[in-house]
């Protein structure tokens, strides 16, 4: 997700901080111990670097942006859809706004996701076919839950343009 | 090349292409552009849930491609035969006899009986009346309704007419089953019902299904989907 918010503009880690925080972090804010982890894990990976001569400088006043890999990876991870589950929710909202911040192609990703979820309903739904109860019963639970993801797909989708207007306040 | 011997397995034509195919379809009412340019193979025995937001155009897809509708542009096949070039009749004739339709509520004849329901398109296709009964009771058994066959349509539950409705549809052993929102209205069990019961018997009879649904669980029960956004497919569908 950070690299995601980089992609936007090279930033310091305060920048990105705050930045987290506005879009994603109305339950629980970043700390800034975290944002330097991660950070460095991404430098060290290679997907982002330092910008111009500030190389020298203390990690609060040091500049990043992405590299042509970290390009990359981030478009990976917006258009691979997730595997279905619970904590789903989270990360595709996460990938929905990046890519409105982005302007890549949001309603592609989000119906590459729904493709995703409507086959895992179809596998689900094969499933319960001849199953004895308890088994009905599990897929129908599994069921429920990724028809309430879907539904929230398709809302957002319905939604982008509102949505594309407000995190790019 | 060497000329064989061995005569050739001779392929029947009409079964490897689509059983139903669209190109180019457009329809508008009046200002409204319902359907912008629709492109769609359904195979035969395949079944097709036809997803999308409200007004995207999904009925009205599935209206051109039963023959209700005519198209402004493009072109409708079925069984390989050009169905848009027909005239009224031509059309009627089409869906009498080679579709079955279910709708979302409304459709079941007031003043008759399930079974009496369940007979009418058959006596319209020229089925002795003695024989028709047999037939339609015989669907009403399939569709878990034997002992409901005398019930006004007052007199059943939302999910009874439901399957009454599919009984009808496929009672005249149709190519092709029209379903537009066929479990709308039903809560979650009774939808099961009515969608095991359309798959299953669609299934042996090698229907092909056409499914508008905005449901994800009734979609579920489909081999594909389409997505239609704003009168076009959008999902490509696996
Ligand atoms: N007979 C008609 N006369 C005028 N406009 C129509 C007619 N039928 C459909 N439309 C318009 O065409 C558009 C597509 O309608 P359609 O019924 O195909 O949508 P839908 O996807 O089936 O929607 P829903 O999920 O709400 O049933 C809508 O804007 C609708 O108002
Ligand atoms: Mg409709």
């Amino acid at each position: 997700m950070l690299l995601g918010l980089l992609g936007v503009q090279p930033s310091y880690g305060y920048d990105l901080k705050h930045g987290y925080d506005r879009l994603f972090g109305r339950e629980k804010q970043l700390a800034f111990g975290q944002v330097y982890a991660v950070l460095a894990r991404l430098l060290k990976s290679g997907l982002i670097d330092l910008l111009g001569d500030e190389a020298g400088a203390g990690p609060d006043r040091k500049r990043y942006q992405v590299t042509p890999t970290g390009r990359d990876e981030i478009t990976h991870w917006l258009f691979t859809p997730d595997i279905p589950s619970a904590t789903l929710q989270s990360n595709l909202f996460a990938k929905t706004v990046i890519a409105l911040l982005l302007d890549a192609d949001a309603g592609q990703l989000l119906e590459a996701q729904r493709a995703e979820h409507q086959q895992r309903m179809r596998v689900l739904t094969q499933q319960k076919r001849g199953a004895d109860l308890a088994t009905v019963l599990l897929c129908d639970h599994a069921l429920f839950h990724i028809e309430a993801d879907l539904r929230w797909m398709d809302l957002t989708t319905a939604r982008l343009d509102e949505l594309r207007s407000e995190v790019r306040r | 090349m060497s000329t064989s011997i061995v005569p050739v397995a001779t392929e029947p034509a009409a079964t490897t292409g689509p059983l139903l195919s669209a190109r180019g379809l457009t329809r508008s009412f009046g200002l409204t552009e319902a359907v912008r340019g629709i492109d769609l193979d359904i195979a035969a025995g395949e079944i097709l849930a036809v997803m999308g937001p409200s007004g995207s155009g999904k009925s009205t897809l599935l209206h051109l491609l039963a023959g209700v509708l005519t198209p402004d542009s493009g072109t409708v096949s079925f069984d390989g035969d050009r169905v848009d070039g027909l005239d009224e009749a031509g059309r009627a004739r089409l869906r009498l006899t080679a579709f079955g339709f279910v709708f979302q509520f409304g459709q079941l004849l007031p003043d008759l009986s399930a079974l009496d329901n369940v007979t009418v398109p058959l006596l319209l296709t020229g089925v002795h009346r003695r024989d028709a009964l047999a037939r339609a009771h015989d669907w009403l058994g399939r569709l878990d309704l034997a002992a409901d066959g005398d019930k006004l349509p007052g007199e059943l539950s939302g999910g009874q007419a439901q399957r009454v409705a599919v009984a009808r549809a496929l009672v005249t052993e149709p190519r092709v089953l029209f379903a537009d929102e066929p479990t709308g209205s039903l809560d979650s069990l009774a939808a099961e019902k009515v969608m095991l019961a359309l798959t299953d018997l669609a299934r042996a009879s090698d229907t092909t299904v056409v499914l508008v649904t905005h449901d994800p669980r009734t979609a579920a029960y489909a081999d594909r989907e389409v997505v239609v956004r704003d009168g076009r497919l959008s999902g490509t569908g696996r």
